[in-house]
């Protein structure tokens, strides 16, 4: 048994740190500690900057313009940018589209589409749940009929993350009513400036705005723009559910959040005392540190596991199920540390009230709010539960 | 044994229960809970002409209750409809004015609105940590420090503030137009304030003040446990409705018995809740009192969490959003562990008398 990484897995993560030292753009880093909110330059600066040194597609293979990591090294890479308070990469293009076309797409939907994801020409979103179809995603109702060499749709998709700054829009949409309900799905991209399509902020529980609502009314897009087989959508949905997982964990984001944590219950002040000097909450502390640190090899043990395999199992449900959780509890802590203070909006508190609470903890409890949707998103950690009831202990 | 509310209480719960379904609903509430001034001054002077702030006050005070019961059942209402009104800072501040022997006239009547600045920024939840200082100024006094997250301070005439002086801790009055106030709203709705003290004239009302500002944070975090209760109820009614009409995999999800298990632990937790907040009311004031408000303030301070975060999680991402009531519920029942007192504050309170 042997913990470490290798002698070139190290060099690897050395080659990862310098680069995070010198090109990561401290503007950034310092908005995501404060957990303030980034723009779409903010984050089309850090896509240009990856790609500048071509660790933008990390999971894509080297033909199609990735780096061509092993998934050790992304792994690697994932937690270091995560320490690093670097921006999160913005899945939509190049976690889900570009790893489907890549499987699933023409060579001509590979040409056209890949390289435009890389440059930051298009901002891809998706168009998935619906109102009617959350967790029960196979019930969605959205269709596209044939007419000719077009499919004419109409419906509704919801939760379209970060919607607002895409111009293209990949959906699961209906394209037949008949047999199971997953068997008459299709994948089909969408261009956002067709006519017919309305999109619709969702403000969120802390009043943020990252999700919308898109409507499609009679929207015509060609049927060259279907990827793999009419009505075998769904199997690129679960391609999708269950690939790439590698940094699903988020152990990078809690290590963070610890140190963070750490920090600020060193700052406030009980009775007298620090924060972290108080035996409640230093063991409350103490447990969600403890449940960190064995997420840590629970999660290099499935990756050792990938490595031999080529892919994640059913397990890395897990992760994500134990990943959200120590995260939330985090959150948790970071938002009791503040006391009364937590409670004041940010910007408010911020003006003219700087030694209220430390400026990169002033959206303690927004982020708090905010995170309750990591449970719930990506498939549910009840939906979760379901898988590895089934794939896992087969009862 | 009789767990039923007095007749009086009773139709004080119903016209305020009425007049803030029918005055003060959700919508409404959103509208005006999350913008400058924080509240609806109109319909805050409709609450006090209902008598709201007159049934936090005993009678021989000018008031007609005052009692654990009368203030549960003031808050219990205000919890039912999330109301961002400043009835906390009233309650605080006419039982600290009632213990210095203090007409409380003003207050009831809406005339003058007072705020209770205690908490300070490196003594969130303490009576006696507490760094401002109080120096003798000739016949009268002046106040130097921090007061921090004063609740109902973005609307205040008149501050009561703790103080240290020579020989304790003090409680003095202060005029708003003698501080420098910074009001904000908050994240669950309705406002305080930052108050700032820097010599600022004061009239001292208590020499020595603690016992008398324990007491009105023990008929605080009394209310804080009522009003949870009541916010408490109508999440579990939301979900309850959303778990027999939201449809998944063809059937109800409320036919799911993994989610049927877990809203019944939260109606159970939601009962407890309840039973610890009776016995705490029965107890205010008298022996044992303050041990009692602070295993209420704890036992609802986890509930109230657990009921926030469940329900979320299972309504899925409905819950998450502005537009729907549950969301505006659950930031305020994670919230109110922030005031007066944490989980953790009141445990070591409850855990004090082991060592005793």
């Amino acid at each position: 048994m042997d913990l470490s990484f290798s002698p070139e897995e190290v060099a690897f993560r050395d080659e990862v740190r310098a680069f995070l030292r010198d090109e990561l753009p401290a503007e950034l880093s310092d908005k995501v500690r404060r957990g303030a909110e980034l723009t779409k330059a903010d984050m089309e600066r850090w896509h240009a900057i990856l790609n500048g040194r071509g660790w933008l597609a990390a999971t894509w293979p080297e033909e199609h313009g990735g780096p061509g990591w092993s998934p050790v090294q992304r792994h690697i890479f994932d937690e270091e940018a995560a320490l690093a308070s670097a921006p999160r990469i913005v899945p939509f293009g190049l976690h889900m589209l570009g790893p489907v076309l890549i499987r699933f797409g023409t060579e001509e939907q590979k040409a056209q589409v890949l390289p435009r994801i890389l440059d930051g020409s298009d901002w891809w979103c998706q168009g998935y749940s619906e109102p009617g179809a959350g967790s029960d995603l196979a019930s969605l109702k959205a269709r596209a009929v044939r007419d000719g060499d077009e499919y004419v749709i109409n419906g509704q998709k919801t939760w379209t993350t970060l919607g607002q700054h895409a111009n293209k829009i990949f959906c699961l949409l209906r394209t037949s009513t008949e047999g199971k309900p997953q068997e008459g799905i299709s994948f089909v991209l969408v261009d956002l400036d067709t006519p017919g399509i309305e999109m619709r902020p969702i403000k969120l529980i802390e009043g943020g705005h990252e999700v919308n609502e898109v409507f499609f009314t009679d929207v015509r897009v060609p049927v060259a723009n279907l990827v793999g087989e009419e009505n075998k959508g769904w199997t690129i949905a679960k391609f999708l559910l269950t690939h790439e997982r590698t940094n699903i964990a988020g152990v990078g984001f809690s290590v963070q959040a610890f140190e963070q944590l750490r920090a600020l219950a060193g700052r406030m002040r009980r009775n007298g005392k620090r924060l972290i000097d108080n035996p409640l909450f230093a063991a409350r502390m103490a447990k969600v540190e403890i449940d960190l640190e064995a997420m840590k090899i629970t999660n290099l043990r499935m990756l050792s596991d990938a490595r031999k395999n080529g892919a994640p199992g059913p397990e890395s449900s897990m992760l994500k199920i134990k990943g959200t959780e120590i995260r939330q509890e985090l959150n948790d802590l970071a938002r009791r540390a503040l006391g009364p203070a937590a409670a004041p909006f940010p910007a408010e508190m911020l003006e003219g009230n700087e030694a209220l609470v430390p400026a990169d903890h002033a959206r303690n409890a927004e982020r708090y709010f905010n995170n309750r949707k990591i449970t719930i998103f990506g498939g549910s950690n009840e939906i979760q539960k379901n898988i590895l009831t089934k794939a896992m202990l087969e009862l | 044994m009789d767990f039923d509310v007095s007749e009086d209480r009773r139709m004080l719960a119903d016209s305020l229960n009425r007049f803030l379904a029918d005055r003060y609903g959700i919508e409404h509430r959103n509208s005006v809970a999350y913008d400058a001034p924080y509240h609806d001054p109109d319909r805050w002077s409709e609450m006090v002409e209902l008598g709201v702030l007159h049934a936090l006050v005993p009678e021989e005070a000018g008031g007609f209750g005052g009692t654990g019961f009368d203030i549960t059942v003031v808050f219990e209402a205000l919890g039912r409809a999330l109301n961002p009104e400043p009835v906390l800072a009233a309650l605080i501040s006419a039982r600290l004015l009632v213990a210095a022997g203090r007409d409380v006239e003003d207050l009831v009547t809406g005339t003058s609105r007072y705020a209770a600045a205690l908490s300070e920024p490196d003594a969130p939840y303490e009576v006696e940590d507490i760094a401002t200082e109080a120096t003798a100024d000739g016949d009268g006094w002046r106040l130097s420090g921090r007061k921090s997250v004063v609740y109902g301070g973005h609307l205040a005439d008149r501050f009561l503030v703790s103080a240290r002086h020579g020989d304790g801790i003090g409680l003095f009055a202060v005029n708003a137009d003698a501080a420098r106030v910074t009001p904000y709203g908050m994240i669950d709705g309705g406002g305080a304030a930052e108050v700032f003290l820097d010599s600022a004239p004061a009239e001292l009302l208590m020499t020595d003040a603690v016992a008398a500002i324990g007491d009105a944070l023990d008929a605080g975090a009394l209310a804080l446990c009522a009003e949870a209760v009541g916010a408490m109820d109508v999440t579990r009614d939301t979900l309850l409705d959303y778990l027999r009409q939201r449809k998944q995999f063809g059937r109800t999800i409320g036919s799911f018995q993994a989610l049927q298990h877990r809203a019944v632990e939260l109606a159970a937790e939601i009962e407890q809740a309840r039973s610890i907040t009776i016995l705490a009311a029965s107890r205010l004031g008298g022996d044992g009192g303050s041990r009692t408000v602070s295993m209420a303030k704890n036992l609802v301070g986890r509930t109230a969490r657990l009921v926030s975060e469940e329900t979320i999680q299972m309504h899925g991402g409905i819950a998450m959003t502005w537009e729907y009531s549950a969301s505006h519920y659950a930031k305020r029942l994670v919230m109110l562990d922030h005031q007066l007192g944490d989980t953790d504050h009141h445990l070591e309170r409850v855990m004090a008398a082991y060592a005793a």
